[in-house]
């Protein structure tokens, strides 16, 4: 073979890596195929391409970042549960050191911002428009590119661990440790580059949502009279708008540091890598509540519903809401209370994040008299949303004893600190994310995910959270750091880390529980023709399941909160049923292929960038140019839905009135 | 300020020691560092810690317990008798009460985190007639280098200190950032390049005292852990005297090449080249920072001029740990002169 080719395969295939990432190779090639082979088999091609690729339906949008999401919370679980299977004992050759710290690189970057990002934004897109009775987004146009950079800078991401190598200077990826000095190669600019182009995505979902809440409400619709999911969506986006900034100019200091060789963060020549620590939480600690708002909004929805109450507290619950999203601003030093700041300084930060322990006590207690005096049924999203409370409770609960700055010297980056943050993490926004999928699964795809495979996943991923995440507070006080790849055996943490490891297996087989609950239910899950599957509370339940197209044919008028309940109680819920001689032509967006088109040219200018190819990198930005100028020129991009299409279609649902 | 060991405080810090016990089955043995603290100031950080474990126990136990009761008495079954409301969503007293529960329990806890971080800053105030000792802390890839400027000698990745005496760390890095931790004397600090961080530590009990890299430098950092050795003051003299008679010279070379990657085992020298921390620092970014040059209160004055860069502004830089002054230097850092 010619030995161009062999220097190739080295650098960049990583040949000499070994099995996992030969097997990663036939994985990927064996998936590829595979796709292809289905999609040209069933003669699919043209039906991804009208209506998926192209389209800027905010339902669909919606279900593509829910699939993304479920990959990659799958992709994140295997790092982590390769990450336990080394500390499983000590002295472990499993992983090299190496390959350790890339693997929780990926994994802490991919949980945050490629699993639970999408997955809020799934919600978002698929909830918010129906719950406020609106016919899409206020840009869709805009929405597509969102998830076209999000789902691009991903792939942009993963294709590090097959291509060139890993980022592993960490999640956090602090210079001078991530600056090229110390990490040559192109893993971090992988990092960089994907997280850059993601951010892009996020800061755009954040401005359209905002702007979808406030302005397409239905008429009537007060804010007072909004679902609290919307005003959780109303929290977080506030919260990404004006954090997310900070995290572009982070990383892009830090890739121009790399790439063009500045001394923003640099150890020589007057760089502060002081700074990016600061300007990275002052994103990385809000980003925290971006993804837990909307979970916790999601309860609030799953508590009304299953207890069959009014929701305790409303002003409250939004008041609470609106104050985390202040105060999250005003805690990011506590990520680093030991990087020497004063006394003063670390008392400040110190009392600002046990503040936040305020308003989210105040969530809980409602939460729990929403449920007192009300009928609790255990349906799947309320099981998540009871196993909340107490796991969460838990996770707060250490988490402000973190926030007591002396203490957090003898906690920061052990354990403690590991077990505190997956607590709330998983215990606060994945039981959400997983109760909020159950909750709206019907309206996404008009059947129900069954109920026993579902508590099976539920009991498996509860018990596995504890057995492997107590053990990690006891492993803090036992002095145990975070990103060790191997410990030694006198040190009294071998048990330990032992029963945590066979936590990890247990909730990984919650996890398969999960995949095969949707995989049965695709066939066998109970079909969903009433479009209001649990009895619920909000305009979206008075749409069939799936909604059609346009989602509403005639605009709802709201006159109060929880809604439809309060017309299913009067008897009038035949007044939401859309009358033929109502019906007007309906104005939409047109699909639009070049969201995907500008996704793919960030993604070659993001591939061009990591390999220092400015060629190449410029190339991208040009495609990303010319789909700019190209929309800036475009005036056809919307058209009417007929009447009579209309009438058909809510004739065929048996919703004429 | 703290007041020592009053009998009361010390009943107290028993009482809650015991109810760790309690929570910990297994003890607070050896292994539990952190809840086994061998100095004043592990000590101090402890009662923080059992104090705010308390605190929010106040509120967590009594929601897990109302949430099991909540979910058990209000199930939907049929012949359920418990009441059912379903338009009662508005109570002002009972918010009142929810919102201010945690308000006073943030309220006391704030109190004592300020307090406890304000003390931490001074030497233990139960040595405070103690002549403190200064040892110089370098953070290396993967190993930690010792210097002691008032006993002229050095070690890698082992520290001998003796019990009673305060000990001011000053820390800083020529690798990426670390973190110093040595979980029985005390909480941690950064160590990072260009800059001097100062930490109180003491020990009070002789013993061996684990330590190890908190903050994540690359390939080799799981191999970062060192040990603090407390012995009586005259095993302390001893020591000293036996590295400076029986040990070789740190040199310039020497340090260049521990400052090369790697993972090694323990080293004692009998001297290091004068001013090499306070040169490290300058070199690696302290000559951004005139203000901090400028600082004075450092008990060491080491020879800067002979640093390599050759440049003698303040012949006192030391152990910074002030934002305030920190945020000022960044202001005018590139505007120092320099060659």
């Amino acid at each position: 073979m010619p030995s161009g080719f062999m220097q190739f395969a080295d650098k960049y295939l990583m040949w000499k890596e070994g099995p996992m990432i030969w097997g990663s190779d036939v994985a990927i090639l064996l998936v590829s195929i595979g796709i292809v082979f289905v999609l040209t088999y069933f003669h699919k091609w043209k039906w991804l391409w009208r209506e998926w690729i192209t389209t800027v339906d905010h339902k669909k949008i919606g279900i593509m970042y829910l699939i993304c999401a479920l990959l990659m919370l799958f992709r994140g679980g295997a790092d982590a549960e390769l990450l336990r299977t080394q500390l499983a004992i000590p002295n472990n050759h499993f992983l090299s050191a190496e390959h350790y710290d890339q693997i929780f690189t990926t994994h802490g970057t991919i949980m945050i911002l490629f699993m639970a990002m999408p997955f809020i934004f799934a919600l978002f897109n698929i909830v918010v428009p129906l719950q406020i009775g609106a016919r899409d987004v206020a840009f869709p146009y805009l929405n597509a590119i969102s998830f076209w950079l999000f789902f691009f800078a991903a792939m942009l991401f993963n294709l590090s661990f097959v291509f060139g190598g890993s980022p592993d200077a960490s999640w956090v990826s602090y210079p001078p440790l991530s600056e090229l000095g110390f990490d040559p190669g192109p893993g971090e600019n992988y990092y960089l580059l994907a997280l850059q182009i993601t951010g892009i995505g996020s800061i755009a979902t954040g401005i359209n949502f905002l702007a979808t809440i406030f302005k397409m409400r239905a008429p009537g619709m007060k804010l007072m009279h909004m679902p609290l999911f919307t005003w959780s969506t109303v929290a977080a986006c506030v919260v990404i708008i004006f954090a997310f900034p900070a995290l572009a100019i982070a990383i892009a200091l830090l890739t121009l540091d790399r790439i063009f060789g500045t001394h923003f963060f640099t150890i020589l020549h007057g760089g502060n890598p002081m700074m990016f620590v600061n300007l990275f939480w002052v994103w990385g600690h809000p980003e925290v509540y971006i993804v837990v708002l909307p979970a916790f909004g999601v309860y609030s929805e799953v508590v009304a519903t299953f207890a069959r109450k009014r929701i305790f507290g409303y002003s409250s619950m939004v008041a609470s809401l609106m104050l985390i999203s202040v105060i999250s601003y005003f805690v990011w030093a506590h990520h680093f209370f030991t990087m020497g700041a004063g006394a003063d300084v670390n008392t400040f930060f110190a009392v600002a994040s046990m503040l936040v322990g305020i308003p989210t006590g105040v969530k809980v207690f409602n939460w729990l008299f929403t449920m007192y005096r009300g009928r609790i049924r255990m349906t799947l999203p309320m099981l998540w949303t009871i196993a909340f409370v107490p796991c969460f409770a838990i996770g707060g609960a250490t988490g402000i004893m973190l926030a007591a700055a002396p203490a957090d010297y003898q906690y920061h980056n052990s354990y403690f600190l590991i077990a505190h943050f997956h607590q709330v993490l998983i215990g606060g926004v994945v039981f959400g994310m997983l109760a909020g999928m159950y909750y709206w699964w019907p309206k996404m795809f008009g059947f129900k995910l069954d109920e026993r495979l579902g508590r099976w996943a539920f009991w498996f991923f509860n018990i596995g959270f504890y057995v492997c995440f107590m053990p990690q507070y006891a492993l803090g006080f036992m002095g145990m750091q975070r990103r060790m790849y191997t410990y030694p055996a006198d040190m009294g943490w071998n048990t330990l880390n032992l029963i945590s490891t066979i936590g990890a297996y247990i909730m990984a087989i919650g996890f398969v529980f999960i995949v095969i609950q949707v995989l049965y239910s695709v066939k066998y899950g109970e079909r969903d023709l009433t479009g209001d599957p649990w009895d619920g509370r909000t305009l979206e339940w008075s749409l069939p399941s799936p909604a059609p197209h346009y989602n509403f044919a005639v605009i709802p008028t709201v006159t109060s909160r929880d809604v439809w309940w309060e017309l299913k109680e009067q008897g009038r819920t035949d007044e939401l049923k859309p009358k033929a001689e109502d019906i007007k032509p309906i104005h939409m967006p047109k699909n639009s292929a070049r969201p995907f088109f500008m996704g793919l040219a960030f993604f070659v200018a993001g591939f061009g960038f990591v390999f220092d190819s400015m060629w190449l990198g410029f190339l991208g930005l040009a495609g990303v140019v010319a789909c700019l100028i190209a929309r800036a020129l475009e005036y056809n991009d919307d058209y009417h839905i007929p009447v009579h299409e209309v009438v058909e279609t809510e004739a065929t649902l048996g919703r004429l009135g | 300020m703290k007041t020592g060991h009053s009998p009361r405080r010390a009943k107290s810090l028993t009482f809650l020691s015991a109810a760790l016990l309690v929570l910990f089955a297994t003890g607070c043995g050896r292994q539990y560092m952190v809840l086994d603290p061998a100095g004043p100031v592990g000590r101090e950080e402890l009662h923080l810690i059992v104090m705010s474990a308390i605190l929010v126990g106040i509120v967590i136990i009594p929601v897990l317990i109302l949430l099991f009761y909540i979910v058990w008495r209000y199930r939907d079954k049929p012949g359920n008798t418990a009441p059912y409301t379903p338009k009662w969503s508005e109570s002002k007293g009972l918010e009142v009460v929810w919102w201010g529960i945690p308000i006073v329990i943030v309220g006391v806890l704030g109190a004592f985190t300020a307090k406890t971080t304000f003390a931490l800053t001074k030497p233990p105030a139960e040595s405070a007639d103690v002549t403190p000792i200064t040892i110089q802390v370098t953070s290396l890839d993967w190993k930690w280098l010792f210097q002691y400027p008032g006993q002229g000698i050095a070690t890698v990745n082992y520290a001998e200190i003796p019990t009673g005496v305060p000990i001011q760390f000053e820390l800083t890095s020529d690798a990426p950032m670390n973190s110093f931790w040595v979980p029985q004397l005390g909480g941690q600090e950064y160590t990072m390049p260009g800059m001097a961080m100062r930490l109180w530590l003491e020990a009070d009990k002789a013993g061996t005292y684990y330590g190890h890299g908190a903050n994540f430098t690359g390939a080799g950092f799981a191999h970062m852990d060192f040990n603090v050795i407390a012995t009586s003051d005259s095993n302390f003299e001893a020591w000293v005297k036996q590295v400076k008679a029986s040990s070789p010279a740190l040199t310039k070379a020497g340090y260049a090449q521990l400052k090369e990657p790697s993972v090694i085992g323990t080293k004692s020298y009998s001297s290091f080249p004068p001013g090499l921390f306070n040169g490290t620092i300058w070199a690696d970014g302290g000559q951004y920072m005139p203000n901090m040059m400028n600082q004075t209160g450092s008990p060491l004055k080491a020879g800067i001029h002979t640093n390599s860069t050759g440049v003698g502004s303040g012949d006192s830089m030391s152990g910074m740990s002030n934002m305030t002054n920190m945020s000022a230097m960044s202001a005018t850092g590139t505007s120092s002169s320099q060659k």
